[in-house]
């Protein structure tokens, strides 16, 4: 590290640009132009853009924890390692036909990308890219995180199995803990990896893992949600990222319904039901308050709504522009970014006034992500 | 009124779906975008199926317009009805099998 800071201080003084501390920037997905805006969150601006980076549909990222390096998993297969300081793509492989996500291990030192063809799970070393591991299943695997000890854990959607690995020895130990259920859409890990929570399509329901305990059972909870009425079509697959756990609860989106589930951490039962425009993408938890904040699935994504943890009531509910795909908070909660993808711009709105702040061009931007993720847990 | 526009495309039986220029071009940002949520931007799949010509060999534009009007029951795939017309569905259709020639 000292080496590094040396020839970086040595090399690239002349060039003050490049000495850039990287804690409050934070890279954009240009979804249709496979390239992403580098942006600096202080002076709400864009940097740069840095290209050449495939398939970004649906494309995520996690950082380095130096915050120095993203790695991006593309819908191609893609993974792109993209240097921040000198903005660009420093180290790319093409690992298979088609990928849904990734993570890094808690230590730093490992990628791993989840797969939908072939299905499985793919291990890579951090700073090389060079392969290390690869785990086979028997479908598209969704869900991938972080596990503390150099382990992650993943879901199949085909059928249903949550596997965790454990990377921590030369050979990688892979064990199937259970079945979720049926059609798992995305996965989840707790910030304080205790339970993996895994949301079904197939079925009603969500599945819990006990992940500190030696043998985690799967525990199925909201079986029977709004089962008084017809499901309405899911025009977009929620995402569960973002799920909210305030107040000792998680806030979930219902599947088919217009509604977002209050369901107690700690028992799984059933707290409430908050009625919302439409159905729920992504479910945030805004920090530092009882607040989340919710967008939702096209036709109805042009609106975002702000729900109170404590009594489960729509707060607020704005309207920032065309085709709202994803909400990133500043670490402390000061501001929200919100990407507006028909309207190619990046809105800051600030959380206690709920007022825009400042707008940023960008062409069709979904996700965001702000370099302090490189410190969270499952993210 | 959807209906009623709807009955006149089966009795009119149109070869090709006639939709305005604006709205094809809505509906081919529709296809990249909102589609592209799930067969990805290229339309080589995702979570669901390629949506590439030679994916769609097999196909034909009517089959693909039913599937897009009522969706897969058992799959992810919903059903677009509440949101296109069946001349919008078939315009899709059409420009699925043939877009890689245009």
């Amino acid at each position: 590290m000292k080496r590094a800071l040396a020839f970086v201080l040595l090399t690239l003084l002349p060039l003050p640009a490049l000495g850039q501390a990287t804690g409050d920037l934070g890279l954009v997905i240009e979804r249709a132009t496979g390239s992403l805006l580098l942006i600096d969150r202080s002076d709400r601006a864009a940097l740069g853009r840095i290209e050449g980076l495939g398939d970004l549909s649906h494309a995520s990222m996690t950082y380095s924890p130096d915050e120095r390096f993203a790695y991006v998993f593309g819908r191609d297969g893609g993974l792109s390692k993209v240097d921040l300081i000198d903005r660009k793509v420093v180290a790319r492989t093409l690992q298979a036909g088609n990928s849904i996500g990734g993570a890094i291990s808690d230590d730093g030192r490992l990628v791993a990308v989840s797969n939908y063809e072939p299905g499985g799970v793919k291990v890579f070393d951090a700073e090389t890219l060079a392969p290390v591991a690869d785990i086979p299943a028997a479908g598209k695997t969704i869900g991938l995180v972080d596990l503390p000890g150099r382990r992650f854990a993943w879901t199949v959607w085909d059928t249903g199995e949550v596997f965790v690995g454990d990377f921590s020895a030369p050979a990688p130990q892979v064990t199937m803990i259970g079945n979720a259920g049926k059609n798992p859409f995305d996965a989840v890990l707790t910030a304080d990896a205790h339970t993996y929570l895994v949301g079904l399509f197939g079925e009603k329901g969500v599945t819990a893992f006990d992940l500190w305990s030696d043998a985690p059972q799967p525990e199925k909870f909201l079986t029977d949600y709004g089962k008084t009425g017809e499901d309405m079509p899911v025009y977009k697959m929620p995402h569960l990222q973002g799920w909210a756990f305030t107040e000792g609860q998680f806030a979930l989106p219902a599947v088919g319904r217009h509604e977002v589930l209050w369901v107690d951490s700690e028992t799984h039962a059933e707290r409430g039901t908050t009625p919302v425009h439409g159905q729920p993408v992504f479910i945030i938890a805004q920090p530092a308050s009882p607040y989340v904040w919710v967008n939702f699935a096209t036709p109805l994504n042009d609106t975002v709504q702000v729900i109170d943890s404590r009594d489960h009531s729509v707060v607020a509910t704005l309207t920032p522009g065309k085709a709202i795909l994803h909400m990133e908070f500043a670490p402390r909660g000061a501001e929200v970014w919100i990407s507006s993808r028909d309207d190619n711009k990046v809105l800051i709105y600030d959380t206690r006034s709920r007022e825009k702040l400042a707008e940023i061009a960008a062409q069709s931007p979904s996700g965001i992500f702000f370099t302090a993720r490189a410190h969270q847990p499952g993210l | 009124m959807r209906s009623l526009a709807a009955a006149l495309a089966l009795v009119a039986a149109p070869a090709m779906a006639e939709v305005t220029p604006d709205r094809a071009a809505a509906l081919e940002h529709m296809v990249t975008q909102d589609c592209g949520s799930c067969h990805g931007l290229t339309l080589k799949g995702g979570l669901g199926r390629p949506l590439t010509r030679e994916a769609l060999a097999n196909s034909t534009p009517e089959g693909l317009a039913l599937i897009i009007l009522d969706g897969v029951p058992g799959t992810a795939m919903p059903p677009w009805r509440p949101l296109l017309t069946e001349d919008e569905a078939r315009w899709i259709a059409d420009y699925l099998t043939t877009k890689d020639t245009r």
